[in-house]
């Protein structure tokens, strides 16, 4: 073996152990009885509910709109495309904290359009659907991204076809572009709902931490961290579990019709 | 059912396209160039895939298209049955689905069977395109373009996606479909061979121009220029095919006259030969020599095209022969000139078909 293979080999070896040991030692230091003990608490229920509450929500808001939007950065081509590209990523690389003072800024009390929310009697702030403005934030690029990639890879003789045989361009999305790009919109969902499930900063700033309100899982797990560490670490196998298994539902429906299609 | 008309004017890259053409109902146009010559930008014209700076479509009595009038309908309202040069079909689709696309959805099961049956589809109804043969994918995409009756039939290269063992059982189908068909149909491709065999008339087109217009038997006797005699290629002559002993295959020609192959070969096919692979004798003169064809032919056409001379040859069927303007004059070819037209065995290729 040479140098260079052992050299590789470690490195994955290493990224493989670091990535999976804190997962792992959250599962290790929490038994079965203390997992269902805290869900057995009436917070913990709450929080969890909350959860799947506000991320289903906005993901149901970033598919409707981020579809569309997604398919027409994907297949026009207009003046400022890039730029365009550019403005929806770039919540991926906003520092959390950030993403909550833009959104208090903007949509906060004494931000840009809170006269505008108060007069039309809006209230997000310290509010569930403040959370979900939070999440949708910060979790849309992650869907965005994915789609246009997926939307730009359809096969555009597959569409001017469709377009031939008498289908509209909205049947056309409907019938061709989506199913053929199926599997990459269920990958930037699953992203998508990851990163919302995991949300934690934006929401903490621009909607607080009220039990049964605002304070979602990763919200929760932080309440408990500092007096109730056992409760923390069974709160957080519990959310493990949770987007485990909503992640990888989503993969393998996108990706079992994915399969079909190909 | 109406005629065809495209007239275009676009920039394209390093050129610009600027064509005309029409194409009667139940005719077959080929639209014949080197690659990149704008074929496909002019089926996308038809379709309403593209928007030309100028131009008119029209199909009969209905505008299509035209930019001076601001008329432009929109691609699913021209009923245009196109196949696309790698068939397009819907992957994620089964095949009956694909067929049945432009249907009415509850009418979608029942009407695709008919067309299924046609294209020898039925057993694969159920397949996804992905695990069919090329073959069998373009007969998906015919199939499918037929399924709406369209108003005009729109084939690009329609056998370049398939190898060489399927073309020919292809090509002959491919030719009956157009034969029978009752639209205008407008085909390109870039192999004058495939023109020849699926057009009725050919229209040779390079650098977003058209060059020449004619039946391919015309072309091939009298080019209007080099380009047009060197991309015509092969003269194409039909007849029935049956092997003799030494490795021989003997054709007998449809309208008259044999020629003899060494390509194994057996019914109906296609001989092609090179004009310039042609030698003229005078026709008294006795057969002597290694080449085993020789047809007797009057001389119908002299072309000149840049130092060579191209004769349009009467031999029951249309021949093409390419001399030196010194021969020409030698042996005195003029329109109306008995000669015998003499060839190599090993220069004729045979094309089932």
């Amino acid at each position: 073996m040479t140098l260079f293979r052992a050299s590789i080999g470690a490195a994955l070896i290493a990224a493989l152990l670091f990535l999976t040991v804190p997962i792992l030692a959250i599962f290790l230091d929490t038994s079965p009885g203390q997992l269902l003990d805290s869900l057995g608490d009436p917070s913990a229920r709450d929080a969890l509910l909350l959860s799947l509450q506000t991320t289903t929500l906005a993901l149901a808001i970033i598919l409707v709109v981020g579809t569309p939007a997604a398919y027409q950065l994907a297949t026009r081509r207009f003046r400022g495309r890039s730029v365009v590209l550019t403005l929806v990523e770039l919540p991926l690389v906003l520092p959390p904290a950030v993403a909550g003072i833009g959104l208090l800024a903007a949509l906060g009390p004494r931000g840009l359009f809170g006269g505008a929310l108060a007069g039309a009697h809006v209230d997000l702030v310290l509010q569930k659907a403040g959370v979900v403005v939070a999440l949708v934030f910060v979790a849309a690029p992650f869907y965005l991204r994915q789609a246009v990639a997926a939307f730009s890879a359809v096969d555009p003789s597959v569409v001017q076809a469709s377009r031939t045989l008498g289908a509209s361009e909205a049947v056309t999305l409907a019938r061709v572009v989506i199913p053929s790009a199926v599997s990459g919109l269920a990958a930037g969902t699953a992203l998508a709902w990851g990163r919302a499930l995991g949300e934690f900063g934006a929401t903490l700033m621009f909607a607080g931490s009220f039990r049964g309100i605002t304070q979602t899982v990763p919200l929760g797990i932080y309440d408990r961290f500092s007096d109730d560490f056992p409760g923390a670490l069974a709160l957080s196998a519990v959310l493990v579990l949770v987007s485990a298994a909503l992640l990888l539902s989503v993969k393998l429906l996108g990706g079992g019709r994915g399969l079909a299609a190909r | 059912m109406g005629s065809l008309r495209v007239e275009a004017e676009v920039e394209l890259g390093t050129f610009g396209l600027d064509l005309a053409l029409d194409v009667e109902p139940g005719h077959c146009l080929a639209v014949a160039g080197p690659s990149g010559a704008g074929k496909s930008t002019l089926l996308r014209i038809a379709a309403g895939l593209l928007r030309p700076r100028t131009g008119r479509v029209s199909c009969g009595d209905t505008v299509w298209l035209d930019t001076a009038r601001g008329v432009d309908v929109a691609p699913e309202r021209r009923g245009c049955g196109y196949v696309f040069q790698d068939y397009a079909l819907f992957e994620h689709l089964r095949v009956w689905q694909n067929v049945g696309y432009a249907l009415p959805r509850r009418e979608r099961r029942a009407r695709a069977a008919p067309l299924l049956e046609r294209f020898g589809l039925t057993a694969l109804a159920e397949q996804r395109p992905a695990t069919l043969s090329g073959g069998e994918r373009q007969r998906v995409a015919l199939a499918r373009a037929l399924a709406r009756r369209p108003s005009v039939l729109l084939l690009d290269e329609p056998l370049s996606a398939l190898d060489a063992r399927t073309r020919a059982g292809a090509t002959r189908e491919l030719a009956a479909l157009l034969r029978e068909a009752e639209v205008p149909c407008l085909l390109v491709t870039h192999d004058f061979t495939e023109a020849a065999m699926l057009g009725d008339e050919v229209a040779v087109v390079d650098a977003g121009r058209l060059v020449q217009r004619g039946t391919p038997a015309a072309l091939s006797a009298a080019p209007g220029s080099a380009f047009v005699a060197d991309f015509t290629g092969a003269v194409v002559l039909r007849g029935v095919a049956r092997p003799r002993a030494q490795g021989l295959t003997i054709v007998d020609l449809d309208g008259g006259g044999q020629v003899t192959s060494t390509d194994a070969a057996e019914g109906a096919v296609a001989a092609s030969v090179y004009p310039w692979d042609i030698a003229i004798e005078p026709a008294g003169a006795g057969h002597t020599g290694s080449a085993r064809n020789r047809l007797l032919a009057e001389v119908a056409s002299v072309t000149a095209v840049g130092g060579r001379v191209r004769l349009g040859l009467l031999a029951g069927q249309p021949l093409a022969a390419e001399v030196s303007e010194a021969a020409a004059l030698e042996l005195g070819l003029t329109p109306g000139t008995r000669v015998a037209a003499t060839w190599k065995a090993t220069a004729t290729r045979l094309i089932p078909g």
